[in-house]
């Protein structure tokens, strides 16, 4: 301020003043460096764009703004988080095997996070036009914030539960998280705009939905404020992340019809991409879940087949189809989590989680929710394993399965016309075989096999002796590859995984709240206390 | 399709050809219909192991425990690869029935199913 006070303050911009002066006013041309020098990696993807200011954000959000909305979020959000904490919330779920699914999502989804954070800090950098240049950036500090405040919760968590202290580590080594793992490395070492489409709109837009509603209401019955409240946190940015999605694609589709079949084969292949990902909470809803909001089938007829129809009908105009295969994906919701929790249980004691088969009541359920196929076939199996379990010999898979080269699945997929069929694809490429769980998969192998043949499957890997930990002698007389390739991963073998009544999380769950393990089975030890005696007047 | 990539012809060296496996190849075994094992399982297995080895050995210890095994009979087991079916020669080697690194064996038992429909 002027020393002589009779100057005005400078008149502040309106926020819609501010943003175009972020996104437009504050970008140049560049003389002294060639644009192409500039930004590498915009043209080899055959993407056409012809005038980047066309690019409108909606939320044209500008950084004052966005610093002072993230600081609320942050403040409210750990203000929760420090009184669950504090009132030990984590003893106010359902139950211990509650914390199994939350398991699953914190030790996949965190790296998720920060992979994403990576790949729009590159698109950041990469993409000529500062307003989408902006949005990526923003929305790379907002995965970083979701990446830090779910290592707030396991840091919580972990003080009380098993499996959940070796997240980065096991991210890279666990034969199961190489599958969310391959998934955003695939995306993240592709160009710019297969990044985009393949995260913003097929898995943001498309998909995410299904994450956001059924799972998180899903911890809002069960009790845990904790992941509530990040889900309300994370959800503001995830609008915004949606919005760019179909921004993004509404803008490449509009600047050149040459980048339709582009933007097509993209949809096609991340949307299968995102759907097999997703099979992972299919089970965690149906089977892990101790109060159940919704059945897989009925999120996914909710979720994609209606919002998703809805979506794909208004992209019609541009000449976009419904990905591809999406009719497999609406004959397989009546299977993938049966046929999910069904290799979890069988590998139970290859899993950083515990294992139950379900009780009567939750058959009861399935029967109701998928009246097509879970008594023809899945309760007989189950009842033959609880039969099984009973005699003292449950039921254990003795060998590690075919993997799939694009998606990294175990092969455990039927036919989606045919339920009692196991899915046969390969490809041949220069003479060597590759297998697939889907015609998905074997369709974007064989759009881009050079891509895919150097896949570290964990599988193969263990095989080919690639799995142990230093000082290991595979040669020693009682090695045992299996248990070697286990410590490798950073699963402790009759600690993290197999039977959820023998884990440790249930025995101790049930001393220390004297409240069942497992709310569908009863007790599993003598610490819980008879939910029939009335409480003592004071 | 070539992959599109920021350099020209863009490579990736194949990680799981034979010779990393240590004189051995990979099988995959499938008996088909037997969903409850979950998949096709994925072993490796020296080349020159006879096509009995399977039978007598590998299959019992994978699939033993299921109450469709022990009621098979081997002489009408419906045997195939990718290519097709063929009968195999218990005396024979894998390399000579053809079956190289990385096939898949499948074999089909009609009549036996699965475990009261649940594979």
């Amino acid at each position: 301020m002027a020393a002589d006070g009779n100057t005005k303050p400078p008149k502040k911009l309106s926020l819609k003043e501010n943003y175009a002066m972020l996104t437009r006013g504050l970008d140049w041309e560049p003389t002294y460096q060639k644009k192409e020098d500039i930004f590498r990696t915009i043209d080899f993807e055959g993407i056409k764009i012809h005038d980047w200011d066309k690019w409108e954000d909606p939320f044209r959000l500008t950084m004052d703004a966005y610093w002072k909305y993230q600081g609320e979020k942050e403040r409210k959000l750990y203000a929760i988080i420090d009184a669950f904490q504090q009132g030990n919330g984590q003893f106010n779920v359902t139950d211990a095997r509650y914390v199994q699914a939350l398991k699953i999502f914190l030790n996949g989804i965190v790296e998720l996070e920060y992979a994403s954070h990576r790949g729009f800090c590159m698109l950041g950098r990469e993409f000529p036009g500062a307003g989408p240049r902006i949005a990526a950036q923003m929305q790379s500090i907002d995965e970083l914030r979701h990446a830090t405040t779910q290592i707030h919760a396991i840091s919580h968590y972990n003080k009380y539960f098993e499996g959940m202290e070796n997240f980065p580590y096991q991210f890279d080594r666990v034969w199961y998280l190489s599958i969310p793992k391959s998934f955003f490395e695939d995306a993240c070492t592709s160009g710019p705009f297969e990044f985009i489409v393949a995260i913003s709109f097929a898995f943001e837009y498309v998909l995410t939905n299904l994450a956001f509603m059924p799972w998180m209401s899903g911890a809002a019955f069960n009790g845990d404020m904790s992941t509530v409240s990040f889900g309300f946190s994370a959800q503001s940015d995830e609008a915004r992340h949606m919005t760019l999605g179909i921004e993004c694609i509404k803008f490449l589709l509009e600047q050149d019809p040459a980048n339709v079949p582009l933007v097509q084969k993209w949809i096609d292949k991340w949307f299968w991409r995102g759907y097999r990902l997703l099979a992972l909470l299919a089970t965690m809803m149906d089977y892990i879940l101790p109060k159940r909001v919704m059945s897989w089938s009925e999120a996914w007829t909710i979720y994609y087949e209606e919002n998703g129809g809805a979506l794909f009908a208004d992209l019609a105009r541009y000449g976009i189809k419904p990905p591809k295969y999406a009719d497999v994906t609406i004959k397989e919701k009546g299977r993938v989590s049966h046929e999910m929790w069904s290799v979890f249980y069988a590998n139970r004691n290859a899993l950083g989680f515990g294992i139950w088969l379900p009780s009567e009541e939750e058959m009861d359920w399935f029967s109701e929710k998928y009246p097509d196929t879970f008594d023809k076939y899945y309760r007989p199996r189950y009842e033959h394993w609880r039969e099984l379990e009973k005699a003292g010999t449950p039921f254990t898979c003795k060998v590690l399965p075919q993997l799939c080269q694009t998606c990294q699945w175990p092969c455990l997929y039927t036919e989606a016309d045919d339920a009692t069929e196991f899915v046969h694809r390969e490809s041949e490429y220069k003479g060597e075989t590759f297998h697939f769980c889907s015609d998905g998969c074997k369709d974007i192998f064989d759009d881009e096999p050079e891509k895919f043949v150097h896949a570290w499957m964990p599988v193969n890997q263990i095989y080919q002796g690639n799995c142990f930990l230093p000082g290991v002698d595979p040669t020693a007389p009682d090695f045992n590859p299996m248990a070697e390739a286990l410590k490798y991963m950073g699963l402790k073998p009759g600690i993290d995984g197999g039977l959820f009544k023998d884990h440790l999380d249930a025995k101790r769950w049930e001393q220390w709240t004297s409240r069942p393990a497992n709310i569908h089975e009863g007790a599993y030890t003598d610490a819980v206390r008879s939910t029939n005696t009335p409480a003592p007047k004071a | 399709m070539p992959t599109k990539a920021i350099t020209p012809d863009y490579h990736g060296d194949f990680q799981d050809t034979v010779d990393k496996y240590h004189g051995q190849q990979l099988i995959s075994v499938c008996w088909e219909k037997h969903t409850s094992f979950g998949w096709p399982m994925c072993l490796p297995v020296p080349p020159d192991m006879p096509f009995g080895g399977i039978i007598q050995n590998i299959l019992p210890m994978i699939y033993s425990d299921h109450p469709d095994f022990a009621k098979i009979e081997w002489d009408k087991v419906q045997w195939s690869t990718s290519k097709g079916p063929f009968t195999p020669d218990p005396a024979k080697s894998l390399a000579d029935h053809g079956i190289k690194h990385k096939h898949q064996i499948r074999f089909r038992t009609p009549g036996l199913d699965g475990h009261n429909g649940g594979g």
